[in-house]
């Protein structure tokens, strides 16, 4: 059976206290997510993402605080510029899209939380093992 | 050993490399791929490139690749343990068609990696490679190796060196024992070809600069500003020295993951500005005229004295690919016509 | 254009005129005149496509002081972009401008720059547009091989960067080491990881002038990289960069209403 490596970028005001609230509610969810806090979604450099694929990651979900609730004023409206850009160049690179997961979930969204893994680890289960990635982050210098 | 010279008749040749392929050898030869030229893995004759001038990249990635790993190491609480690349695993290899420039590219990076202590790894991928050149009967101008004792039917570094003849056969340079076992394992396909000249089928490759006493006048041209303002343009890219047969300058980078990894080798360039910059932010090299004056004072100068031989060997790659015309024949011009000796 | 860079040179307007001059097998390669009689070795024709902007920032041309420069269309993009950045101010250089029907224009501020500009409709070649159409047409599992075999090829020799007029940074990323963002070797991953950081860092900022796909020494089409993320933020935001100073910086600021269609 397939258990996905998924890593979870997470803010530290909004989507990570979802979880924490996820946490309390006894609400149950997939524990094949790795969380990753940060200070904010700004913060969120494109290259980690790039780096968790490489070191053998098969899916990323990136979340934070829903627009205009940033605890920056404006943190996540950069950050989604950034990701839309991102996104068409990893397309354009043929590296698939849909492994990353982008959402908004807020500090009392515990249920959302639940539901954006859970859904993320099915996703990633049908794709299966990002293998396309593996071999590169894995390549050994010749012999 | 003495050169043996006989004739490879076109579809012995064809033969010869089946034959090579049949016994499972790793060959490779110059391929075309897209625009580029590239020596490859190939697995039948007709996958190799005919009528070009040279491949993009040198041959010397296959003693010096662009990496290598040199041992891995695991780290375990307080002992780190080490593992020293097994040597018995470096494949051997032909390479079929490296121009002689190629070839004698082989001579400088042997001096330099052979230097004490001598680097075993190099010499071990060098003593499993047995080198098949074809001897060059185009060239452009960029060309330059009959100005520093090359040529194009020049023999050093081959193991055997062949020479396309008007009616398609080949006469062959059987140059060392590797060349010889080749031969023996088809003798049959070779013909004897004593008394042939290859001269009237090779290349013309005019000099471009009188390469006598080049060794001091290099170091005559050191402060004035020749160096200064051949390299006002110069942007400061590495691919000179990538795309060079004879440049060896490397970093060593570990590949870690965890308690594991690897110490790798990797190719560097004088070229960049980050090759001599100190910790403290001092970098003694501070212009890339100062960088272009090292490129050419190692090559013609330094290397000859330390190693006693040239870090050139004329093939012209750094001027075909520099994206701003740096042009090495044009500047040792400059250097040797202006000197001040 | 000999003419007027010698009078600039000669009436002290400027002391190092940057153009191009006739290089080695029938290219052309920039060319530093410091004096009317370099003046004299200046040329311009339709070789002359290498952005010269990169230039500006290089403390080995800077040093004798203030700049004309003989420019093409993207060297004037390049110009006004590293205005919008603040690497050059009004009255730093003076810019030749040359045009199609080879008529010059001298512009010594960088608002007559921005007026010409304003004739102009930024292009990119139409072997550039036609390469793009054929990746988008691909499969995802077609796109990632064709760059995976490209990738093989890159050596990691920075000619892309150091081509590239935006590249100005005096650290670039890859030369921090703590942490070590992008492997330093030529590895597979290494490459792809430093090809998508360069199109990143200049997303919204690129002028599509190609650069650093003619650098390339080994004919990788990086510049595909930079140039489709620069139709993306047109598309998408309506900025294209090295028009004018008032552009600002595309993925350094936001609309509250920026539209997105990935986001749950």
């Amino acid at each position: 059976m397939f258990e996905p490596k998924i890593v979870a970028f997470v803010c530290n005001w909004c989507t990570y206290a979802g979880a924490d609230l996820t946490g309390t509610n006894r609400i149950k969810y997939s524990p094949d997510v790795k969380i990753i806090r940060f200070p904010c979604t700004g913060r969120i450099d494109f290259m980690l993402l790039i780096k968790a694929f490489s070191n053998g990651a098969d899916g990323i979900i990136v979340s934070g605080c829903h627009p205009n609730d940033c605890h920056y004023t404006s943190g996540n409206f950069h950050a989604r510029r950034r990701w839309t850009i991102f996104r068409s160049l990893l397309d354009f690179m043929g590296i698939d899209v849909n492994r990353i997961t982008f959402t908004w979930v807020s500090a009392a969204e515990g249920a959302k939380w639940a539901e954006v893994v859970d859904s993320t680890v099915e996703k990633i289960k049908k794709l299966g093992p990002y293998k396309e990635y593996r071999p590169i982050a894995n390549e050994i210098v010749e012999e | 050993m003495n050169t043996q010279i006989k004739i490879l008749k076109s579809a012995n040749y064809i033969k010869l490399l089946q034959k090579l392929f049949d016994h499972k050898k790793n060959i490779y030869g110059p391929v075309r791929q897209g625009k580029r030229i590239g020596y490859q893995k190939i697995n039948s004759a007709n996958e190799l490139a005919t009528d070009f001038i040279i491949p993009d990249m040198s041959a010397k990635s296959f003693v010096f690749p662009c990496i290598e790993k040199l041992f891995s190491f695991t780290k375990d609480k307080e002992n780190v343990e080490i593992q020293n690349l097994n040597l018995d695993n470096i494949p051997e290899k032909i390479i079929v068609g490296i121009r002689p420039c190629d070839a004698l590219g082989m001579k400088s990076l042997k001096a330099i990696f052979g230097r004490d202590p001598a680097d075993s790894i190099f010499q071990t991928r060098l003593e499993r490679t047995t080198f098949i050149g074809y001897a060059c009967n185009q060239a452009d101008d960029y060309c330059f190796c009959t100005s520093i004792n090359g040529g194009p039917g020049n023999t050093e570094g081959s193991d055997i060196l062949l020479t396309k003849t008007d009616s398609g056969d080949y006469i062959a340079e059987i140059i060392t024992p590797k060349g010889e076992s080749i031969v023996a394992s088809a003798p049959e396909l070779f013909e004897d070809g004593s008394g042939l000249d290859k001269q009237k089928y090779l290349a013309d490759v005019p000099k471009r600069f009188d390469d006598s006493n080049l060794e001091n006048k290099m170091k005559a041209a050191f402060d004035t500003n020749v160096f200064d303002e051949y390299a006002i343009r110069c942007i400061g890219c590495a691919a000179c020295a990538y795309v060079c047969p004879t440049c060896a300058c490397f970093d060593i980078q570990d590949r870690t993951k965890g308690s594991k990894g690897e110490r790798i080798r990797t190719w560097d360039s004088c070229g960049l500005k980050l090759f001599t910059l100190h910790t403290s932010g001092h970098n003694p090299r501070e212009t890339q005229g100062v960088r272009w004056r090292q490129r050419l004072m190692h090559k013609f100068s330094y290397m000859p004295e330390r190693l006693e031989v040239r870090g050139c060997v004329g093939c012209g790659r750094c001027s075909r690919r520099c994206p701003v015309d740096m042009n090495i024949a044009e500047s040792i011009n400059i250097i040797t016509d202006e000197n001040i000796i | 254009m000999i003419e007027t860079a010698k009078k600039l040179l000669k009436n002290g307007d400027v002391n190092i005129v940057i153009g191009y001059s006739e290089g080695s097998q029938g290219r052309v390669r920039p060319f530093f005149a410091r004096n009317e009689e370099e003046a004299e070795n200046l040329v311009y024709d339709n070789r002359c496509t290498q952005n010269l902007a990169m230039y500006v920032s290089k403390k080995e041309i800077s040093k004798y002081g203030k700049p004309a420069i003989v420019a093409n269309i993207h060297t004037l993009r390049g110009i006004i972009r590293l205005a919008v950045e603040n690497q050059i101010k009004d009255g730093d250089l003076i810019a030749l401008h040359i045009n199609d029907k080879d008529e010059m224009t001298v512009c010594s501020t960088l608002e007559e720059i921005e007026t010409h500009l304003a004739t102009v409709t930024p292009q990119i070649s139409d072997e550039d547009k036609v390469m793009i159409e054929k990746l988008d047409a691909m499969s995802l599992t077609e796109r990632r091989n064709f760059w995976e075999k490209e990738m093989e090829n890159c050596i990691k020799c920075y000619a892309c960067r150091q081509a590239c007029p935006l590249c100005y940074c005096t650290q670039c990323t890859v030369e921090v080491n703590q942490p070590q963002w992008i492997p330093v070797e030529a590895s597979i991953d290494g490459n792809l990881e430093w090809h998508i950081m360069r199109a990143m860092h200049l997303s919204g900022r690129c002028i599509s002038c190609g650069q650093c796909g003619d650098a390339c020494p080994v004919g990788i089409p990086i510049h595909l990289l930079p140039m489709k993320l620069s139709q993306e933020v047109k598309n998408i935001y309506g900025s294209i960069s090295g028009m004018n100073r008032s552009e600002g910086c595309a993925m350094a600021t936001y609309q509250p209403g920026d539209k997105e269609n990935f986001i749950g």
